[in-house]
């Protein structure tokens, strides 16, 4: 260990004092919103900084959205998810200015990842909802899932049919949406996950994540910033690779708005 | 608040009424122990005076059986196990120094009698109560992990129990957002009516940020904050953790918290940014004893003196009497002791997080502790009373006359070893063991956990043990395993205590970490019944001698007596946590090898006797009697600093203790971690330990460990070894193309037999959920 290196602080909700890369990339903002009750906020901040971003946090009662390139609603337990999962994190101020660049001529890019999923839902700039697994229990798995569209703003780094491995955990996490609307979402094929394999919570046509017509807004149950770090990851990748938390497959949805964002400027 | 529906009992009522019936009797206490507080006082106690002595002398919170024998903890430490300690037993949680400016604090505790009365609510504030203890250190929790102890797998009231309780750990832990990294499992009709809810906590600060217990500075404010009061837990500790279950009496379930993560995972925040820009001068949790454990600890730890309005607490229930008041367990609330210079800053913490908080009163230099309701005085002790001069007994205790019978009842030769199978029937017996109860894969209930939340998880079940990344920059971290095995404490609780010490210990090294600390939960019977007091005096010293043999201190810990019911105790089962340090978390060793290891040697380190008594194998055939395997901590050491030098060096690329279910248990899971077969010779070993293959399979000697190594490293693992003098031989080789475990001469079984047979068993019982 290097004696030299300068203590660094437990960090503190909304403190992400990694340090960047220097790339063209560090000079892309990606906010990260924390509301009471939010878990994996430090974990979407760590990976936009390894995708090699600039992270920003962004608090739940402020309107500023600080200038911002693109946003990530991480996963939690937001206010508890009393009333409904995501209901009440839909309502905060920060999310009126989310709902207002999203559906701007700019089109700010938005994560929703897990109990994001669910408020970007409830927010309706995605459609459908979640409701319990239908196995009623909290699942914890290491999850393949292929992605379906790579025109996204999350996706573009992506083949399209490429499977990839995340972590998925949740008790809320089956999606439903009328038939319609489901209908709809194959044909504009706005279903940008699909779980293979098995399906862990009986979501209807397997869908994992979603986008909206735009492909500028996505979200999904599973949690793509928890494979992003080889040794933190799952145990296995969409290339077949089995290694000891060796799955970074997750990286690739950070990278994609990245280089994206990059690119159109 | 005056018209409230009760007659207030005040100090000066109190003094003028001596002869007013008083319930301590159905508080809990002991007629020597309400004469003893009458002594104190020179008068009787008031109605919320008799509440807080009560509570606070329970067993629970006074420890008043076991401190006699707990004493030793402390007295038996060497200088090398005090280097690292910052913070020792007393306060919430130890601290150990790990290095670079970082301290760790991790306690472990019970929540058992609650888990039984309500599962979900009482594992879930299980859960709850410990992360508090680590937050009041000054530190984030990074961790969670629970032992977990069931009646049979096939009793109805496990089907009740163990569904609630693993909801309960998972719907509480997971929305704080701390990963559960392991524990164990283990079903044995002896928890039928006594399940064992055991839940650990490990935190991380740097050490400027360490914070204590204690109320000083005249003038300080006393804040209480977090959740708001209400009738839920009123004498937990003294009516439900400290008394056996009757069925004379009426349910217990309102003396039963109700926990609220959501609430929990604000005051985590709130407490380190309150931590973070030094606004508090003590901080203590609200856990078992409620207010009355705050206020007369944090008085009692600092100048002395405490005056506090009980008026002024914020209840969720507004017709609580005082003395409900000061008794109730109600979960999320924390303590403060706060200057008022920094009382605004504080405030505006509590705003950012939406947090309430009431300031009850002041730190005092009066040396008592004095309750007001309503302008009347109706409490005024001395804190240290209340705190720490609670009754100390000298149970008595006695070397049970069966315990001679038990320990001459071998499993060898025994009725239950009748049908030892022999060759091919071989196979059959390790997948009867891999599907049993205690063997069978746990991911239905680790599947319930998030392992992954935080992003600093670098191993979790099923591996050895649980590591997590502490430093971002240098990858330090820290790897923690706790093990218990009450059949061997059963059969000597001394040796049997040694051989969970050192059970943990080498799952600490055996994914490569350097043991430093321990915390333990001690669960028994009645200390009332000289056996039970016998079985937690023995393994007590034992512990206390292991430790001081392996160099690490006990750090803090946890007693849980009155698990019994009837004259039916538990097996005396002695959880040991062990915390270990690694320079570099991405160096640390799994359990199994995977396809990457393919043609890797597979060593056997350490020797086999002949110690079925109280295994796993024993217990499938119904039989617990005999001698616990031999324990030697010295041979532990070196194996502990062989595994932690060869995993550092690259020597093994996979490692896995032999435990329970012997060497059979090992061979399996190391093969299912990464779906990898191999080749196994055991004629060689078998002759040089002079043992039969089944009992090299099945034995549960201690001090081994089965390890795979690259060709390129076997000279430099082999003259490590030799060079320690350490027993190890080759036994085989990782082979993929297999798909199968192989023991040559004996019998192959297939992964996928081994996984039918290990991974169903659960689901059989629980229901299905989707697998994985």
């Amino acid at each position: 260990m290097a004696e030299s290196l300068a203590p660094t602080e437990v960090p503190l909700v909304g403190d992400f004092s990694q340090p960047t890369t220097d790339s063209a990339l560090s000079g892309v903002r990606v906010g990260v919103i924390t509301f009471p009750g939010t878990l994996d906020d430090r974990d979407a901040a760590r990976a936009v900084t390894l995708a090699g971003g600039t992270a920003v946090p962004l608090w739940h009662d402020s309107t500023d959205l600080q200038d911002v390139d693109a946003v990530v609603v991480p996963g939690g337990f937001s206010y508890g998810d009393y009333l409904r999962a995501g209901a009440i994190a839909a309502k905060a101020p920060i999310m009126e200015k989310v709902i207002e660049a999203a559906n701007s001529d700019a089109a700010l890019p938005v994560l929703g990842i897990c109990n994001g999923f669910q408020v970007l839902t409830e927010t309706h700039l995605l459609p459908g909802s979640m409701i319990k697994n239908d196995h009623r229990k909290f699942i914890c798995r290491d999850q393949v899932l292929r992605i379906d569209n790579n025109e996204t703003a999350w996706t573009s780094d992506f083949e399209k049919g490429q499977e990839i491995v995340v972590p998925l955990k949740n008790q809320d996490g089956q999606y439903v949406a009328d038939a319609e609307t489901l209908e709809e979402l194959e044909a504009e094929g706005r279903v940008v996950f699909r779980y293979v394999g098995v399906n862990p919570n009986g979501s209807r046509n397997d869908i994992a994540g979603i986008a909206n017509k735009r492909g500028n807004v996505v979200g999904l149950m599973p949690h793509p910033e928890h494979a992003v770090e080889p040794g933190f990851g799952p145990d296995s990748s969409g290339s077949g690779d089995v290694a000891l938390r060796g799955g970074a497959d997750g990286l690739g949805v950070f990278t994609s708005v990245l280089n994206k964002l990059v690119s159109a400027r | 608040m005056s018209e409230k529906q009760f007659n207030l009992d005040t100090v000066e009522n109190a003094a003028a009424t001596p002869d007013t019936e008083l319930p301590w009797a159905e508080l809990g206490l002991k007629e020597n122990e309400f004469e003893d507080v009458k002594k104190i006082l020179g008068r009787r106690p008031t109605a919320a005076e008799l509440a807080m002595y009560s509570v606070m002398w329970s067993e629970h919170c006074s420890y008043k059986s076991s401190k006699v024998h707990l004493k030793q903890f402390g007295a038996k430490v060497t200088d090398e196990m005090k280097k690292d300690l910052m913070v020792g037993i007393g306060e919430n949680a130890g601290v150990t120094d790990i290095g670079n400016g970082w301290a760790v604090t991790f306690k472990i505790e019970s929540h058992n009698h609650p888990s039984y009365v309500e599962p979900y609510q009482g594992a879930a504030t299980g859960v709850g109560g410990i992360v508090r203890d680590i937050i009041s250190m000054g530190a984030r929790p990074v961790a969670v992990m629970d032992p977990l102890r069931f009646g049979a797998i096939d009793h109805e009231d496990t089907a009740r129990v163990l569904p609630g309780v693993v909801s309960g750990v998972g719907g509480y832990g997971n929305s704080l957002g701390l990963p559960n990294i392991g524990g164990e499992v283990e079903f044995d009709e002896c928890y039928q009516a006594n399940p064992l809810v055991n839940a650990l906590a490990v935190g991380i600060m740097r050490h400027e940020d360490i914070r204590l217990a204690n109320a000083s500075g005249v003038g300080n404010k006393v804040i209480l904050f977090g959740a708001r009061t209400g009738g839920d837990g009123i004498g937990g500790a003294s009516v439900l953790a400290s008394e056996s279950f009757d069925d004379s009496k009426p349910s217990k379930r309102p003396a039963v918290q109700v926990g609220d993560p959501f609430a929990e995972k604000v005051l985590i925040e709130c407490c380190l940014e309150l931590f973070k820009n030094s606004i508090v001068e003590g901080i203590q949790d609200l856990g078992a004893a409620g207010i009355s454990c705050a206020t007369s600890e944090l008085a009692s730890n600092g100048d002395g003196g405490m005056h506090v309005d009980l008026t002024k607490v914020l209840l969720r229930d507004p017709t609580l009497t005082p003395g409900e008041i000061l008794m109730s367990e109600s979960q999320e609330r924390m303590m403060a002791v706060v200057t008022p210079e920094n009382l605004s800053r504080f405030e505006d913490i509590m705003a950012k997080w939406d947090v309430e908080y009431s300031v009850l009163g002041e730190v005092t230099g009066s040396g008592r502790l004095t309750i007001e309701w309503d302008g009347e005085i109706i409490v005024d002790v001395d804190p240290k009373t209340v705190a720490h001069d609670g009754p100390t007994y000298e149970r008595p205790f006695a070397r049970p006359d069966w315990q001679d019978d038990v320990q001459a009842d071998h499993f060898t030769g025994s009725e239950a070893d009748a049908q030892r199978p022999t060759g091919g029937a071989l196979g059959n017996a390790v997948l009867e063991l891999m599907a049993g109860p205690n063997l069978c894969s746990k991911s239905w209930i680790t599947n319930q956990y998030d392992r992954y939340v935080q992003g600093n998880t670098a191993l979790a079940m099923p591996d050895d043990g649980g590591v997590v990344r502490v430093d971002e920059n240098t990858g330090l971290g820290v790897a923690l395993a706790t093990d218990a095995n009450p059949r061997f404490t059963y059969l000597d609780p001394y040796e049997g205590a040694r051989a969970s010490l050192a059970e943990a210990y080498r799952n600490v090294a055996t994914v490569g970490a350097r043991p430093v600390a321990v915390s333990d939960c001690l669960n028994f019977g009645s200390p009332e019944d000289p056996d039970v007091m016998w079985q937690f005096a023995e393994a007590v010293r034992g512990l206390a001698d292991g430790c001081m043999e392996l160099g690490v201190p006990v750090t803090g810990g946890n007693v849980s007596l009155y698990n019994q019911t009837g004259d039916r105790a538990i097996n005396p089962t002695h959880v040991v946590a062990m915390m270990g340090v690694m320079d570099d978390v991405t160096r640390r060793t799994p359990s199994g090898w995977s396809k990457a290891e393919d043609g890797q040697a597979i060593y056997l380190l350490g020797t086999t006797r002949d110690e079925l008594d109280g295994s796993e194998w024993a217990r499938l055939k119904g039989h617990l009697g005999g001698q616990p395997p031999k324990v030697d901590l010295a041979l532990e050491r070196t194996l502990g600093d062989m595994l932690v030098n060869m995993s550092r060096d690259g020597m093994i690329d996979a490692a896995h203790d032999v435990a329970a279910g012997g060497l059979a248990a090992t061979l399996v899971e190391s093969c299912l971690r990464f779906g990898t077969g191999a080749r196994i010779g055991l004629g060689e070993v078998a002759e040089r330990d002079n043992v039969d293959t089944f009992t090299l399979l099945f034995s549960e000697s201690l001090g081994r460990v089965v390890v795979s190594v690259p060709r390129s490293e076997e000279v430099r693992f082999k003259d490590m070894c030799t060079a320690r003098d350490f027993p190890f031989a080759r036994i085989g080789v990782v082979d993929a193309a297999s798909e199968a475990l192989e023991v040559q001469g004996e019998f192959t079984l297939t992964l996928d037999q081994m996984r039918e047979a290990h991974e169903g068993t659960m689901a059989r019982y629980f229901g299905e959920v989707a697998q994985g």
